[in-house]
């Protein structure tokens, strides 16, 4: 379960870490999108080392990143494997039935692999400096205007806090019912699939019944505490946009510009 | 069975800024049939420790040894659940465990994976559920319509219903009355004098004055002291740096040695201190 390194913050310091979660959040899309406007060798190795750099300075161990590939490694396969045996080319190296091989095939492939890469390096940067709640209040923040077609920004801010801190509880239950069943001699991950499947029905039902009872306790605990939603709430993280985040958005104005420039030339 | 940690050390989230260390260089004896209580301030180790035994949790450095099985950190998974059917375990919650429509099955279901017959099972269910004080009745109610207590109880008895050789209590009293409190504790002792193998953890210096025979201090993921609990509890150096606090009969010794009593060793049961304070008071 640890081994899952998107969605995990991890502590630190560096400039990354001190940027506004809502500068960084908008940016990270942002970069998302504009990866899709590369098209040639230089586009796609200029956006990289802006990645590696952003990497470096955030003073986090390149292998985090790395591993941050590993749960879409089958994904990035399959994917790369399709553009390059079924990039349709007039020239091709090596045909055999339905596969073509072709140079076309191999740069295409290449692409999409950097694609991949890119965007979960930055999308893994933006979880491990930033926490969830701050996540999840600067979606609210950039959730705001809705609030004039009566969209219920604040609950939906509120929900979304309240399932991002019942993630770590959930593995936390988890791991405990698992330990609790395996010293009754449930072996997880023995046998044949149906051995399996029914292993897991002695931590589901436990699961369940402590998720609902810790709600439950959450919802009392929070009406007792006298919280009511609507608006006038004062924050108690209140996230403040200072020179550094200005910056960082010229920075993302001027990749945009060299990145076009780059891309028709 | 006998248990021997050589130099084991725990560190939890290894190799990552996170990193924590759950147990430093413990190495420990916990002998055969003895009742062995294990104290320690929240968070010092002791659940960490104990984990170690039937191997939910494996060693980042250093050696087990339970009996004659071996577990160290390249230990894999297979072929663990003798191990585990000759160590019990009851949690730190157990109430979290129980997952079956009725108390019964739920009871059934740790001896059946040990392969018990069904048959076999049922009639410890049914001699379990007396053993931890509910009648029979219960055994066909559901898990979840039970109070705290009931679940905590239910669950005892899912893990004595295997039959294990050394049973590892976490806290297994918490929450429960007074009565039931003794009431479990008795019979541990039964368990314990039937040729068991205890292992308590726990904050109650009571229970570990009137129970055990072997205590185990833990402090800041290190073994502190080991011993005899009389001895423990005599030993000034562990009780002034808040690692260790006094059962009620021993701290009531030590108020009564400002007037005029004196103590060569802190009593620390109630009948040793009336014996005491009877042998001062009229002389004999
Ligand atoms: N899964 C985990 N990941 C990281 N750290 C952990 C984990 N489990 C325990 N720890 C840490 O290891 C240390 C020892 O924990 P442990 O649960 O063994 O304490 P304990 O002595 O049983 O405390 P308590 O009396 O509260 O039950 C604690 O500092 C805890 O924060
Ligand atoms: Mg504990």
């Amino acid at each position: 379960m640890n081994k899952l390194i998107i969605g995990r913050y991890l502590p630190g310091d560096s400039i990354i870490y001190r940027l506004d979660p809502r500068g960084k959040f908008l940016i990270t899309f942002y970069f998302i999108g504009i990866v899709f406007l590369a098209n040639n060798v230089a586009s796609y190795g200029f956006l990289l080392l802006f990645v590696l750099f952003a990497v470096y300075i955030s003073k986090i161990n390149l292998g985090f990143f790395i591993k941050g590939l590993r749960p879409m490694l089958w994904l990035i396969l399959f994917t790369v494997l399709l553009q390059l045996f079924f990039t349709p080319s007039d020239n091709p190296m090596w045909h055999w039935g339905i596969f073509t091989l072709s140079t076309d095939g191999m740069r295409i492939a290449a692409y999409i692999f950097i694609r991949f890469v890119l965007i979960i390096f930055i999308s893994t940067l933006l979880t491990l400096t930033t926490t969830p709640i701050e996540i999840s209040d600067s979606i609210e923040s950039i959730l705001k205007p809705l609030k004039v077609i009566k969209f219920p920004v604040t609950q939906v801010a509120l929900m979304l806090s309240i399932a991002l801190r019942f993630v770590p509880l959930l593995i936390d239950e988890t791991t405990k019912i698992m330990d609790a069943q395996r010293a009754r001699g449930v072996d997880f991950g023995e046998g044949g699939i149906m051995q399996r499947i029914k292993s897991f029905v002695p931590i589901l039902i436990p699961l369940f019944v402590s998720s609902f009872s810790i709600a439950y306790d959450l919802a009392i605990a929070m009406e007792s505490r006298g919280y009511k939603d609507g608006e006038g709430r004062s924050k108690y993280r209140v996230l403040s946009w200072s020179k550094r985040d200005y910056m960082s958005l010229i920075v993302m104005l001027l990749i945009t510009i060299i990145l076009l420039f780059i891309r028709s030339y | 069975m006998e248990i021997i940690f050589k130099n084991l050390t725990q560190s939890y989230e290894a190799n990552s800024p996170l990193e924590g260390l759950g147990l430093d260089d413990v190495s420990l004896t916990i002998h055969d049939k003895r009742f062995t209580a294990i104290v320690g301030k929240t968070g010092s180790g002791k659940s960490t420790l104990v984990r170690h035994i039937n191997a939910l949790l494996k060693p980042t450095s250093g050696t087990i040894l339970v009996g004659d099985r071996e577990i160290t950190p390249e230990t894999n998974n297979k072929n663990l659940k003798p191990l585990r059917k000759n160590v019990g375990m009851v949690f730190q919650f157990p109430e979290s465990q129980l997952f079956e429509d009725t108390v019964e099955k739920d009871i059934m279901f740790g001896p059946m994976n040990f392969g018990m017959s069904e048959a076999d099972a049922k009639k410890s269910a049914h001699k379990m559920i007396e053993l931890v004080g509910l009648g029979e009745e219960y055994l066909e109610k559901s898990p979840f319509d039970l109070s705290g207590g009931q679940m905590r109880r239910v669950a005892i008895a899912g893990v004595l219903a295997s039959e294990p050789e050394t049973i590892i209590l976490d806290e297994p009293t918490a929450g429960l009355d007074p009565v039931g409190r003794k009431e479990i504790m008795d019979l541990f002792k039964n368990l314990q004098e039937q040729g068991r193998t205890i292992i308590l953890i726990t904050h109650n210096m009571d229970d570990v004055a009137n129970y055990a025979e072997e205590m185990v201090v833990i402090h800041d993921a290190k073994v502190k002291a080991v011993g005899k609990p009389k001895d423990i509890f005599n030993d000034k150096s562990l009780l002034t740096d808040d690692i260790l606090t006094l059962p009620r009969s021993a701290a009531f010794a030590q108020k009564l040695a400002e007037k005029n009593f004196s103590f060569p060793q802190l009593p620390i049961t109630i009948s040793e201190l009336t014996t005491e304070i009877k042998r001062q008071v009229h002389g004999d």
